[in-house]
């Protein structure tokens, strides 16, 4: 195929899946569902010294219908596992879960009568943090896995579910 | 089931609820409202979403693998939960502290409790709309955690307050770190005072809104800078001085009107007085037992007890970076009592009697037991007095346990509060008492 090289009128050639997934890791809106300790580490890592807004996740939403995102930041107890699942199920697709800490991943060193042990057992996960709290570093870390995983996995967009 | 506050709802009045998934609620406590317009007529509190059964999984843990449960109860200030405890077990055990190892902990908690202050109004200054305070404050602590992290190897839950003293030794650059930290906070303080002390829309939020009497926050029961705002003079520091705090020269802050400004007000000067402490201690503090020894000799651990197995190797042992601070020629400084403290590891790697104590320390029926009978003591904790009371029966796991947290307290007194002010000036109340869940629900 001809076509001119004056740099006029140029194209990208691309899958319009990898495009979407290009577009979608880089605006991630965050919603973080803050009940314990690492909530501390989470402050830290959203501010100034770590900055998440370098890598395109600094912009935090409280409420979940305009988050893409859930960070589950800290212990979920029995009382408040009906409260998660209602604000995973109230935010739109697409969506992604990171279980921050070592509590939400298994219930940590918190193995009793009141503590969910693992989020995982309520909604499904894509990334696990572990730590107790995890280090910022790690949760930059996790939140690249993530991005990664955005980019490879298939996009629903509306052209591909009406052909189906 | 219902509510009171449905059974109690008026005619022509709106029910509405806030949290516990609300930013301002941080995650853990709701709050029913009655309202009637704007106006709050009627308010109900729900804690609990956080209880992760602290005292009831004490009874079933040593009292040396309890120290990681008393981190993570005020997870802003783990040290001075960690100081409370472990100085509750020392009252009961009788033992003395060395010098060195109680400015170490003083240094430590006054930097917690700047840590645990900071983290309060930034999120107070945040919700009432002031982003940037909150950015320059997460910048201070972040400071103040190179010191921690540097000191005791950990930037929040550290367990580093240990029964007999501390764990390590400060690293030799401590100085420089604390200079820093000391100064950037300085730093952040000024600018934060520039910012809202005097801002017109900060102090329309705050001035004489939910005020408390002196009367009424005793009768709830209050401590700390909270009760301090309503002008009651009262602190654990100088009421009943623990660790080193008669010698050294500080002020207890108070407010005058008890409303939410003063509470703002009485913890921006307290930090100040927390940095007046520290360098007093800096400059107090008695010299190591030990000069620092981190020369990268000696055997490595693994050689060591290969070596030990045919004879006793020569050489001392060179101990993993984590460990640093931890030689056993400073024990004597930073630890006291032999029975109660953790062997140290060159013994505990090189020869057959260390590896028996450090097995009897660690293992189950043995290690801490104090004798029969219980005890109560409290620290001055970020948001108040920190009170621990165990009970035990000789043996090495506690009977019972009870954490006396300062924001169970405070947090009771928010329905009285708000009523009868506005939805939003819920939000700075809430900011001002500095509810942390882990300690409220435990």
């Amino acid at each position: 195929m001809k076509h001119k090289k004056d740099g006029k009128g140029g194209f990208i050639t691309t899958t319009f899946n990898s495009m979407l997934g290009w577009g979608r890791k880089f605006s991630l809106f965050q919603y973080p569902f803050i009940t314990a300790c690492c909530g501390m580490e989470y402050m830290s890592v959203a501010c100034a010294h770590y900055d998440l807004d370098r890598f395109g996740m600094g912009w935090t939403r409280f409420t979940p219908r305009q988050a893409d995102m859930l960070l589950v930041v800290g212990t979920i107890t029995h009382k408040e596992a009906p409260v998660l699942k209602t604000v995973y199920d109230q935010m739109t697709e697409p969506k992604w879960v990171v279980a921050f800490g070592a509590c939400a991943v298994s219930g940590g060193i918190y193995d009793n009568y009141a503590v969910v042990q693992g989020i995982d057992r309520i909604i499904p996960v894509d990334v696990y943090i572990p730590g107790c709290p995890p280090r910022p570093e790690t949760i930059i870390n996790a939140l690249i896995k993530l991005q990664e995983k955005i980019q490879k996995e298939g996009h629903e967009w509306r052209f591909q579910k009406r052909k189906s | 089931m219902k509510y009171r506050i449905q059974q109690e709802a008026r005619e022509g009045t709106m029910l509405l609820n806030m949290g516990p998934s609300h930013p301002a609620m941080h995650g853990t406590t709701r709050i029913m409202l009655e309202l009637d317009g704007e106006k709050v007529v009627n308010c109900e509190l729900e804690m609990g979403y956080l209880h992760r059964g602290f005292e009831k999984i004490c009874e079933s843990k040593t009292y040396f693998n309890m120290l990681i449960y008393t981190d993570r109860m005020n997870y802003v200030s783990p040290l001075i939960n960690n100081t409370g405890y472990v100085m509750a077990l020392e009252k009961m055990l009788g033992i003395e502290v060395p010098e060195r190892s109680q400015y170490i902990r003083v240094i430590l908690n006054e930097f917690s409790r700047v840590c645990d202050h900071l983290t309060a109004l930034a999120a107070m200054c945040m919700e009432c709309g002031a982003f940037t305070v909150f950015l320059y404050m997460m910048k201070a602590r972040e400071y103040i955690w190179d010191l921690m992290e540097q000191t005791t190897g950990a930037r929040m839950t550290t367990s580093f307050i240990r029964v007999g003293g501390v764990r390590s030794d400060f690293p030799a650059d401590w100085k420089e770190t604390t200079q820093i930290a000391i100064d950037e906070t300085r730093k952040v303080l000024k600018d934060c005072h520039g910012l809202m002390s005097k801002n017109k829309i900060f102090l329309n939020r705050t001035r004489d809104v939910a005020v408390v009497t002196p009367e009424l926050a005793i009768n709830y029961g209050w401590t700390g800078p909270c009760l301090r705002s309503t002008g009651v003079n009262y602190d654990v520091r100088k009421a009943f001085p623990y660790l080193v705090y008669d010698q050294l020269d500080f002020e207890i802050p108070l407010g005058e009107r008890g409303d939410n400004f003063d509470r703002y007000m009485v913890r921006m000067q307290e930090m100040e007085q927390s940095l007046r402490m520290v360098e007093q201690c800096m400059a107090k503090i008695p010299k190591p037992s030990s000069p620092y020894s981190s020369d990268g000799r000696g055997l490595d651990p693994a050689e060591a007890i290969s070596a030990s197995r045919t004879k006793k190797p020569g050489q001392g042992i060179r101990l993993s970076p984590n460990l640093e601070g931890t030689e056993k020629g400073k024990y004597p400084g930073i630890l006291a009592g032999k029975k109660y403290i953790v062997p140290p590891k060159e013994d505990t790697y090189t020869n057959i009697e260390g590896l028996i104590n450090h097995f009897k320390f660690f293992m189950r029926g043995h290690g801490i037991r104090p004798p029969k009978g219980e005890v109560y003591f409290s620290v001055e904790g970020g948001s108040g007095e920190l009170g621990f009371y165990i009970i035990s029966n000789g043996t090495d796991k506690p009977y019972r346990l009870h954490l006396r947290a300062p924001c169970f307290h405070i947090v009771a007194a928010l329905e009285e509060l708000v009523r009868g002010h506005f939805v939003a000036d819920i939000i700075p109340t809430f900011g001002s008492m500095n509810m942390i869940g882990g300690e409220l629900d435990r």
